[in-house]
This record gives structure tokens, sequence and C-alpha cells, in this order.
């Protein structure tokens, strides 16, 4: 998918104007972070499930060479396949010469953010392989030449006409405004696509090291049906996915369910372990697993490891202001909300995504709901002095906090700045103690009137107590 | 290539070489212990109250319970819902439970032992293990239980013996190991309930690419 991360400002400031984004924005505010504290309010072992998960990843970290290695050993014992890609162009090839080598015309697809990384679409389309969307919510982005806006729920940004619509235009039927009719057009239409696919195309949730086994987790049972019916199953999915045990992974499905749609558990949660068996009537042939790393590998051992704890749940994004004034597009690039902003500079570039670890107000919601206790705006923080360092940022950013330095460096002059600044404040603001408009400074004030400072300054106040 | 360039970036980040024999036996050692991490409360019970949980957390799941004296009650039971629904047709596993049944009292049904296809209106499996914690059953794939069985038709029924049901997700973890000497099945199925979808609106609708309803037929054994 084309970049507009560099576009960040532009794309935020046509989203809070875009009324069917902010009514179907609204949709989320009230659904996923309701769900959660529901679910995780029934589960009183949670936030030791979150101390045990962040605990189990830093250990996996710690040996993830080795757990690789031993989870490759195990699909191919299975007679499976293990491919492993630096890069995403690698990826794409691998998955292309898998589909030529079966003389593959269609592929299904479950949902995965690590195909969307890669951009294996565009690829597989441009050299002749179709590759078919199963999920709902991609099934309806597809039609619509749109791509997700949300790492789970991809059509998060849609409206109900939205998707009437569509589905009216491309499945040439009457059009209906219930969702129930339109869901069932999809499964209709999908039905023979499924069974006619010569490859399917899932990602994982979890990779499991003990037994070669790779799992998906899902509402829909799409992507069962993607990896069961057609002769061969490629597993696209990302190195720090590794888990040890069956028991490991359980920790992990404990918290993901709830953390993400706020189930108790997600429907359907499935383990591939190799291709069909000697006596199996069903299920692929053909079974590969496409290890993608695209810069992961390099954030080992980085001020940048602790991202790879990340389960992909939405969690961050959900329960994150900005993501619920802006969604998902406004960032530019696949991974929205705050796993995003610390994700895609790092994929994309910082020269590319500088702006979106700067779109957060630091507000600290994400850190304290993620599963895995991402210090997520710690790592933004990161982003922003590697800007700096790099003098990526603006001029106007460099030169202010370059003049806040200077004054915070001498504490005298900083207090008569602050003393003048709260009086000069005050005095725009006359008796109605809001300012209209401030010269050269009208961000402040384009969309609401700021208020006064009230009261002494923090160190008057500080003396005064000081001297009770 | 790849392969080299990955595993060489790691061990960089962990400031280390390739992993000594004690390190990679530490991890051998630790995968072959199969610790747990911690169980929820909620799962450990006394086997009655796992029934009595798993039945509410399944029926939770919009999954529909009927509990029957025997397996003997299932030809019935099946042939029943299925009038309701004005279908004729199941297709089953071949398991020998499932087999064993006499289907002459269905008489407006009829049986097929083979994989789902498209169009399959009903099937019927059995399960492995019945998990109180959320009230999910445990499906594995072999050469009497195909799994499109399990995705492909409207409607799916599963017999589950009570016996058969465990608290944790982790004491049916133990059960497959121990019933396949660790050597998994193609694919093990984990499902609550029947398939469903919030992608339009964020409203959620039963039924999606899956079977619309998971009917559970609980044996008394």
């Amino acid at each position: 998918m084309q970049i507009t991360s560099p576009a960040f400002k532009e794309n935020a400031r046509i989203a809070l104007h875009d009324a069917g984004l902010q009514k179907a924005l609204g949709n989320l505010k009230e659904g996923f972070p309701v769900k959660r504290s529901t679910a995780v309010a029934r589960m009183p072992e949670f936030e030791q499930l979150r101390d045990e998960g962040t605990a189990l990843k830093n250990h996996i970290l710690e040996n993830l060479d080795i757990y690789l290695e031993q989870f490759e050993a195990n699909v191919i014992k299975n007679g499976g396949h293990v491919h492993w890609c630096r890069t995403p162009e690698d990826a794409c090839k691998k998955i292309l010469d898998i589909c030529e080598e079966v003389d593959a015309k269609t592929v299904t697809k479950g949902k995965s953010m690590v195909s969307e990384e890669i951009n294996l679409n565009d690829y597989l389309e441009k050299n002749g392989v179709e590759p078919i969307e199963t999920d709902l919510g991609e099934y309806i982005l597809q039609l619509r030449g749109d791509h997700p806006s949300h790492i789970i729920a991809p059509a998060i940004h849609l409206n109900l006409e939205d998707v009437s619509e569509i589905f009216h235009e491309k499945h040439k039927r009457p059009k209906s405004s219930d969702p129930k009719v339109l869901m069932q057009e999809a499964r209709e239409m999908l039905r023979e696509k499924f069974a006619g696919a010569d490859v399917g195309i899932t990602g994982a949730n979890f990779l499991v090291a003990e037994t070669g086994s790779t799992i998906i987790v899902t509402n829909e049972g799409n992507g069962d049906l993607t990896q069961t019916l057609p002769k061969t199953h490629i597993v696209v999915t990302s190195i720090e996915k590794v888990v040890p045990t069956l028991e490991d992974m359980t920790l992990f499905l404990r918290l993901l369910a709830r953390s993400a749609t706020g189930q108790e558990f997600t429907v359907y949660n499935t383990l591939s372990t190799g291709p069909r068996r000697a006596g199996d009537q069903d299920g692929p042939e053909n079974f590969h697993v496409v290890l993608v790393d695209n810069g992961r590998s390099e954030m080992v051992g980085s001020e940048f490891q602790e991202m790879l704890r990340c389960i992909r749940c939405s969690a961050c994004m959900n329960h994150c202001p900005v993501y619920g004034a802006i969604g998902g597009h406004s960032y530019g690039w696949v991974y929205p909300g705050p796993m995003g902003s610390v994700l895609t500079p790092k994929m994309i570039g910082i020269e590319e995504a500088g702006l979106l670890p700067n779109a957060s107000t630091f507000c600290g919601k994400c850190e304290s709901v993620c599963p895995v206790r991402i210090p997520l705006p710690k790592l933004m923080r990161h982003w922003r002095e590697d800007e700096f360092s790099k003098h990526l940022s603006p001029k106007a950013v460099r030169w202010g906090i370059g003049g806040w330095a200077f004054f915070a460096k001498r504490p005298t002059l900083y207090r008569l700045l602050s003393i003048s600044s709260n009086l000069f404040l005050r005095v725009m603001a006359g008796k109605k103690g809001h300012i209209k408009k401030i010269p050269l400074a009208g961000g402040w004030t384009d969309g609401r009137d700021m208020p006064a400072p009230r009261g002494k300054t923090f160190m008057s106040q500080y003396k005064s107590r000081k001297q009770r | 290539m790849s392969r080299t360039e990955i595993l060489g970036n790691i061990r960089r980040g962990l400031k280390r070489g390739e992993a000594t024999q004690d390190q990679k036996q530490a991890v051998t050692n630790r995968i072959n212990k199969h610790a747990r991490n911690i169980v929820p409360q909620r799962a450990q019970l006394p086997h009655e109250q796992q029934i009595a949980l798993f039945v509410e957390m399944a029926t939770e799941a919009a999954a529909q319970i009927y509990q029957l004296e025997s397996i003997n009650d299932v030809p019935k039971t099946c042939a029943n819902w299925l009038q309701d629904q004005q279908i004729d047709t199941l297709v089953t596993a071949s398991d020998e439970e499932i087999t064993s049944l006499d289907w002459s009292s269905a008489t407006n049904l009829t049986c097929v032992q083979r994989v789902a296809e498209i169009g399959d209106a009903a099937s019927l499996t059995t399960s492995f293990a019945g998990i109180a914690e959320t009230g999910t059953l445990m499906l594995h794939s072999g050469a009497t239980s195909p799994t499109t069985l399990n995705f492909l038709p409207d409607n799916h029924f599963v017999i589950l013996k009570r016996s058969d049901i465990v608290g944790p997700y982790e004491d049916a973890w133990q059960k497959l190991r121990d019933k396949t000497k660790g050597d998994l099945p193609r694919t093990v199925n984990m499902i609550t309930g029947p398939s469903r979808s919030a992608d339009i609106e964020q409203t959620l609708q039963m039924g999606a690419h899956g079977p619309k309803d998971l009917v559970i037929l609980l044996i008394n054994d």
C-alpha cells in the first residue's frame, strides 16, 4: 500500500472532518474498551497473567534464535517447510514461487497483518495470481480497493451504508441494509472461492517450538476453510511469534481474546501441525511457513526490543484518544495507533514516519492496557530522541526545544519568564478568563478558546507552602 | 542466506554467538517440562462443577446443549432437530461411536460418512474434550474425523461425553499428549460457540463462514 505517513497532519485534519468516519469511530469507543473491561473483571488473575506473559516474552526474546531453530526442526519433522525471509520482497517472492510450483491461479487468504506489511496482494496480482480475502472485513475492503484501518477490525472505519453500497455494486443483488443479509451474501459469494482455490494463505498468532505448530485465532471460521480446503497451506508470519510450549501458548490465548475483543475465548483457535497425515481424508498436502523478519531481528538488543513482545491484540489503539479521534488510515501505513507509532518508523524509516511517535499526548492509557506491558510511551519517546538527534524534526520544534532548554538551564530567568507570561495571558484573557486568539500560535485557539492560567505559578505556591 | 542473517542479527543483539550446548539444553529442558503458567481458579473445580461450568460457558457462547442419558439418544435428537429445520441429510464422521449408532428410528434422515462438501446442511462429529473454563470443545483431525465437517456445514452436531470434560485448557493438552504420545494430529480445533463476525459496524452477527449453529450433545457416561 502507498505510504502516506509523512502527510499525517493533513490525513488527521481530513479525518476529523469526515462525518462518516467519526460516526464509525463512535462504535469503537463504546465497543472494545467496555467489553475488555468486563472480561478483565471476570478474570481475577488477569494482572498475574499479564506479569507472566511479560516475563515469558522476555525469556523467549533472550533465547529467540534457539526457539526459532527448535520450531523449524519440528515443522520439518512433521513434513512441512520453513522459509526465512529477511525482507518483504524475499517473502513475496518465496510465496509466489510456492504458488507457481503448484500452478496456482487463485489463493484464498485468512486475515494476516504480516501479509499487509509485505504488500502481498499487490505482488501476487502483478504476477498473475488472484488473491481472495475471506475475512468479512478484509473482503469488504478488497471489493472497495481499500486497506485495513485497524489490526483486528479492519473495516472499522466503514458504516453499514458503505458495505451495503459496495455489495450491491459488486454482487449485483438487490441492495440491503440488514447486516445479517449482507453477511449471508458474503458467505455465499465466498463458498465457491474456498473450494476453488489452489493455495490458502493464513497468518499465525503464535508458533509453538515444542510441536512445530502454528495457531490462528478467528471468530468467523474463514481461516479454517482457507487452510483446510486447498492443497497447499502457506502460513505467513513473523519471527517474534514463537512460544516454547502449548502451555505457554495457552497463557497468551487467555490474554489475547480478553484484551482484543473482550471475549472469554475466540470462537476458533486452530492449531496446524504439518500437512495431511497418512489416512487423513482432508487437509492440505503441502505445509509451508514463511518467517518474515523485516527489521525485527535488529530490534533484539536495541532500545525497541520490548516492542517484540506485542501479541497484536489492538488494546492500545482501542483505548487511544488519538486513534479514536482520527482512525487508523491517518497513520498512513499498515500498523496504526500506539503500537504502529513504534513499529512503523522501524519498518518504513523514521524519515517517513517521524510524525507518528509525535502524535501522542503520552497519556499512558496504551501501556496500562497492554497485556504484555509494553512501555509504548517510552518507546515513542525513543523515536522522538532519534528524530531529534538525526536533525529530522522541523525547525520550529528544534528552535522551540532549544529555546526551552536555554531557559530551563537558567532557573531565575525561567521563573521570570513564567511569571510574566502568566500575567500576559491573564491580561489577554480579560474578565472572561478565555483567550480567543494568540498571535503566531493559532494552533492553540483555532478549534477552541484557551483558558488563561489561574492562580499563582508553581514556584510561588511551592514557596508559600514551604513557609507554612 | 536470510536464515543466517536473521539468526546472526538476533545473536548480535543478544551479544553472543551461537548458543552453547548448555543454553540449548536449558531451553530443551524448559520445553520438555511442559510447565503450567497460572491456571485460573475458575478452572480448578471438582468434576461435577466443571460440567456445570462447561454448560454455562458454552451456552453463553451461543452453543446449544442437549444433555442425553445415553449415546443411543443421539440419532433421535439429531433427527428431531433437523426435522424442525427441514434438513434431511446428515454428514457424519466415521468414529466407532458414531458408526455403531442405530439410525433406524430416524426414518426421514439420510446419514452419509464422508468429508464435508459445499452445500452440506449438517454434520455430526465426536469431540476429544470439553474445556470448562470457557465452554470450549477440543476436536482433532484423524482418519475417521475429517476437519471439513467442523467448518463447512451450516449446522454442526458434536458428541461430548461428560467424562471428557476437563477444567482448564492445560488438562486437555495433557490428555492429548497422553493419547497421541506427543505426536500431534495435523490439526487441533478449539471451538467455542458458532461462527460469528462483527465486521459490519461492530454489530455481532452469527454465522459468518463456519457453522451457524453448534449443537453439543452431552452424553451421560
